[in-house]
């Protein structure tokens, strides 16, 4: 828990990133960042995908409806709190010459998707309209 | 990790590559700014609706002034710097403002 306190406090503190090892090659800044900036982009997507939801299956009743917004939209918080919390990870592995950290996350995303995602073609196909 | 004898072979494609993936990423959140405009005056522009369109707009420019920013950091000439946690999370903050918003708006 500390770890998690620590890389929140980094998030906000560019010279305490920098303390530590030596400054690694700029491309792997630079491939880190793009990383961060694609998983950012997934979650930008989630959240445009939870608009999407609301805005274009108007005849849902309201609860599935909500539901399903709010699934993708929690979806699309979680994973931009990662993208930027992974991100500081990864550069400190990358400054200290460690492994870069394994995570769970992508897993755990991808199941949450396919479940939203077929509970979405059952709702619509079921025809739970209000 | 030799940082200069690398540098004269790669010039100028890896802070090309990020600028453009900080220019797709501005272009995932103008569609989800556009989404959340069409929500929020879906029912008509009353009050609330205007206010919270005008904070999704604010949202989309505070997250295209950090890629501005970025983008013209990554322009400089000789090693470009590393991306600066504030602004990451400046970035990621936008983003789950919009949630919030769409949240708001959802329900």
């Amino acid at each position: 828990m500390s770890e998690f306190v620590t890389n929140i406090r980094l998030w906000f503190a560019p010279e305490q990133v920098r303390d530590e090892g030596g400054t690694p090659d700029y491309r792997f800044s630079l491939a880190n960042e793009r990383t961060f900036l694609a998983w950012l982009r997934t979650a930008l997507a989630l959240i445009g995908g939870g608009f999407a939801v609301d805005q274009f299956l108007p005849h849902l009743r309201w609860a599935w409806r909500v539901g399903l917004a709010l699934a993708l939209l929690g979806a699309g918080v979680l994973c931009s709190l990662r993208a930027v919390n992974h991100w500081v990870r990864c550069e400190r592995a990358i400054r200290r010459g460690e492994d870069l950290p394994a995570s769970r996350f992508p897993a755990v995303l991808s199941l949450v998707v396919a479940v939203v995602a077929l509970v979405m073609v059952v709702v619509v196909l079921a025809g739970w309209a209000g | 990790m030799g940082g200069v004898s690398t540098a004269r072979r790669d010039p100028g494609l890896q802070p090309e590559r990020t600028r453009l993936a900080w220019r797709r990423t501005t272009l995932s959140a103008a569609v989800a700014a556009v989404l959340a405009v069409k929500t929020a005056l879906h029912g008509g522009a009353s009050v609330t609706a205007v206010t919270v369109c005008a904070l999704c707009c604010g949202l989309f420019l505070g997250f295209l002034g950090v890629a501005h920013r970025r983008i013209r950091a990554l322009a400089t000439r000789t090693r470009p710097p590393a991306l600066a946690p504030r602004h990451a999370t400046a970035a990621v903050l936008c983003a789950v403002a919009l949630a919030v918003c769409a949240a708001v708006l959802v329900v």
